[in-house]
């Protein structure tokens, strides 16, 4: 059955490491609904946070496939109650139409908050799942929507000590060999 | 590139050649020169061109060190080269230019990635300040061949060409080996460097020798203790971790019957008793039937390809599957197993084998040889010792066999000549089967087998060709002649390309759509060569033909025309469950 499922990949700096990744879904004709990635806490690791809709076992396949890899440390399928994860939205609203309903108790009731004020826009960022942003996203139509995006997930899985733990030993192996070589 | 992921690391003090003491200055060209050397290379397959001119300028000092060998075609490089990496277990080497040098080696790495051939292909590049300007033979490369190859790079300094390659051969040859491609701007051969050669052992986030998992073994172990009717599937990885003794230990410990795969073919004896056949689509009967009547399947470095599972929905669904594999990800990719193991062939099997108790299992091995009667009866007594009519493909196989004694490298190219040779081939020892298994690339064998000679020179190398295959790399009979490879060269004429033709006779009611060739005289094409050569069309010259070109010194071209219209049975129909099978 099609469900949404997150994939973490950690991986090395290295240019065309993405492309790398994202060709394994292609060939499976799996289509890539997010992505986010940025260095982690070890320099030179990067994390990709990827979702998709998909089936588990076809997934368990893919992440074996982009194990193999390389450039590829490790990488996970993981389920919705696995992850903790926050995606990013802002929203460009016109100031035009502020008279047509209370907008701070949408931007109240919502969590989220005004980055930034033009005479002609303001800009109001929120945090939080799919649903939440696409309901806000319904609350502010109203007052005149110039602009809405979005962000990838940003997600922890909640069983990840141990993997981190492997990665940083890697990051102190991987010192004391320079230095054992340098001397 | 970044080279922080290679570590340095302590070199092997037994292989000088790995280390130089100092840095020495050269340009990136003859670092990369320096490099292969450095990594024992002999042997280079290519083509030069533009954009890979200093590296071959470079070369010019060093042809007393390295062997250059100038193909015809960059495909031929590629396929040279793993004939080459496959008769002798050292690293295949490629050269070829940017754009389109670069984009012949696109079917080649393709071949290699899926047949598991430790492979290194060295392109030239358009200088790193055109790179992405659509500059002349410019291409692509690392984005083509990306998800073709183990890996690749693009190096575009000198000082980064070292390292990019020790990586490259540590890449190609450690783990499940593949195809690896470096790709190497011009600016950066031209550019002086500082040349220090160190062998790569490690990376960090790449671990091509898996810790043993020791419950995977008494797993493995008690599932095959506990079995009635086990079996082994024995696959290309027996041949590449150099396990066929474990193998063949482990089958006769336990009284286990031993079918083979295509890449698998030459672990096992074909004589040896407990072996029973090839497996899959035009497998042989007893080992594709008894699939489904066994109760442990052992699988041992080989990955279910389709071609050997027919309906996989349908395959094994009676037996509890031990599956020993050096790539994980090919575990549960197509068949669940019952307990993994995830280590190459060798140590799977050595860490196995004590644990394994002795059994005999005489009804489930008799079993076997009463099926195999009946495809003797069906297929084999007529295929191979026809009396009347045309000549078969078969008959010229089992002719070949017997007077290599088994023991030539047999190169197939791919088709119904592929089958029969795979089918009929009396292998003996280890690494005499060369064919293009997972790709089935047309045009494999001639390339393929001047590269195995090339890597074993004192092996006699028969290459068996239909005609259609033999007329897509034709040209290589030119980089035979000019460099005097001695490669036995059988072409199986039947005027048709045969495979496609007998699927149109069973599945598409007869339509011969493109499938006829008129062709050209052979012997007189590799008469142009200068190679010698024989056309055969009847029974009493075959035996005479064939020793007359086992016995000449040097290449020799034999054409042999064979029936039109034979087809190659048994035949599992694709897709279909293997219970299918039909021997006529």
């Amino acid at each position: 059955m099609q469900k949404e499922y997150t994939i973490t990949v950690y991986t090395e700096d290295r240019i065309g490491i993405t492309n790398r990744i994202t060709v394994i879904f292609t060939r499976r004709q799996i289509n890539i609904t997010g992505l986010t990635t940025a260095e982690t806490e070890i320099p030179g690791v990067y994390k990709f946070v990827i979702t998709v809709l998909s089936e588990r076992e076809k997934l368990d396949k893919v992440v074996g496939q982009i194990e193999r890899l390389i450039e590829i440390h490790r990488a996970f399928v993981h389920e919705e109650e696995d992850v903790v994860y926050q995606e990013l939205a802002l929203y460009k609203v016109s100031t035009q139409n502020l008279h047509k309903g209370n907008i701070e108790q949408v931007i109240r009731e919502n969590n989220a908050r005004i980055l930034t004020v033009d005479p002609e826009y303001f800009v109001i960022e929120k945090t939080g799942h799919q649903q939440e942003l696409l309901d806000m996203l319904k609350h502010l139509e109203p007052f005149g929507m110039i602009e809405y995006t979005k962000s990838g997930r940003v997600a922890i899985v909640k069983w990840s000590r141990r993997f981190h733990d492997h990665l940083k030993d890697l990051a102190k192996k991987e010192a004391d060999q320079y230095k054992s070589i340098n001397v | 590139m970044q080279q922080k992921d290679v570590l340095p690391m302590k070199t092997n003090e037994s292989d000088k050649r790995a280390t130089t003491a100092t840095p020495e200055t050269m340009s990136g060209a003859t670092a990369v020169i320096r490099s292969l050397i450095a990594e024992g290379v002999e042997t280079i397959f290519g083509y030069p061109g533009g954009a890979i001119m200093p590296i071959y300028d470079a070369l010019y000092d060093f042809q007393d060190q390295v062997h250059h060998i100038l193909v015809r075609h960059e495909q031929g490089a590629t396929h040279a080269a793993q004939g080459y990496a496959r008769s002798n277990g050292k690293v295949g080497v490629v050269f070829a230019t940017s754009g389109p040098g670069a984009t012949n080696l696109v079917t080649g790495l393709a071949d290699a990635y899926m047949d598991s051939t430790p492979m290194v292909c060295i392109t030239g590049q358009v200088a790193a300040s055109l790179l992405g300007t659509d500059a002349f033979q410019e291409t692509d490369v690392i984005g083509i061949t990306t998800p073709i190859t183990k890996w690749n790079i693009q190096v575009t300094r000198a000082e980064d060409i070292p390292g990019a390659i020790a990586k490259a051969f540590y890449i190609a040859r450690s783990g499940r080996p593949g195809p690896v491609l470096v790709d190497i701007t011009k600016n950066a051969q031209v550019a002086m460097m500082e040349f220090l050669y160190k062998k790569c052992e490690y990376i960090r986030s790449y671990h091509p020798i898996p810790e043993l998992n020791q419950k995977s073994i008494e797993d493995a172990a008690e599932l095959i203790n506990n079995a009635q009717r086990p079996y082994i599937l024995c696959g290309h990885g027996v041949l590449i971790a150099g396990a066929e003794k474990e193998l063949i230990a482990l089958a006769e410990k336990a009284q286990i019957p031993v079918a083979s795969t295509l890449l698998g073919l030459s672990a096992v004896p074909v004589d040896h008793p407990l072996y029973v056949g090839y497996l899959g689509m035009h497998g042989n009967y007893a080992p594709n039937i008894k699939t489904n009547e066994c109760d442990v399947v052992i699988a041992v470095g080989m990955r279910f390809d389709d071609r050997i599972t027919g309906d996989a929905t349908s395959y094994i669904k009676q037996a509890k599957v031990v599956h020993i594999e050096i790539d994980a990800a090919e575990i549960n990719k197509i068949i669940k197993a019952d307990v993994g193991v995830h280590a190459d062939a060798k140590t799977a099997l050595q860490a196995l084998l004590p644990h394994v108790n002795p059994a005999v299992r005489k009804e489930w091995i008799d079993g076997f040889k009463t099926l195999d009667q009946e495809e003797d009866k069906v297929v084999r007594q007529r295929e191979l010792h026809p009396t009347e009519g045309e000549l078969k493909m078969a008959e010229v196989v089992r002719i070949i066999s017997e007077r290599t004694k088994g023991e030539a490298i047999l190169v197939t190219d791919v088709g119904q000549h592929q089958m029969i040779a795979s089918r009929y081939y009396q292998f003996k020892n280890p690494n005499t089967n060369i064919t293009s298994g997972g790709m089935g690339t047309m045009g494999f064998a001639l390339p393929a087998a001047m590269g195995a000679k090339v890597g074993a020179p004192d092996k006699e190398v028969v290459a068996v060709i239909g005609d259609g295959c033999f007329q897509m790399t034709l040209q290589e009979l030119g980089t035979i002649y000019q460099t005097q490879i001695g490669v036995k060269i059988v072409i199986l004429n039947n005027n048709f390309l045969g495979m496609v033709r007998q699927w149109q006779q069973l599945f598409f009611d007869k339509r011969y759509s493109s499938t006829e060739m008129t062709n050209p005289d052979f012997v007189q094409i590799a008469k142009g060569f200068f190679v010698p050569g024989r056309k055969v069309t009847s029974r009493d010259e075959i035996v005479a033909a064939v020793d007359e070109m086992i016995s000449h010194d040097g290449a020799y071209l034999l054409e042999v025309v064979v029936e039109k219209e034979d087809n190659v049975f048994p035949m599992i129909p694709a897709g279909a469950p293997i219970a299918s099978i039909r021997l006529q």
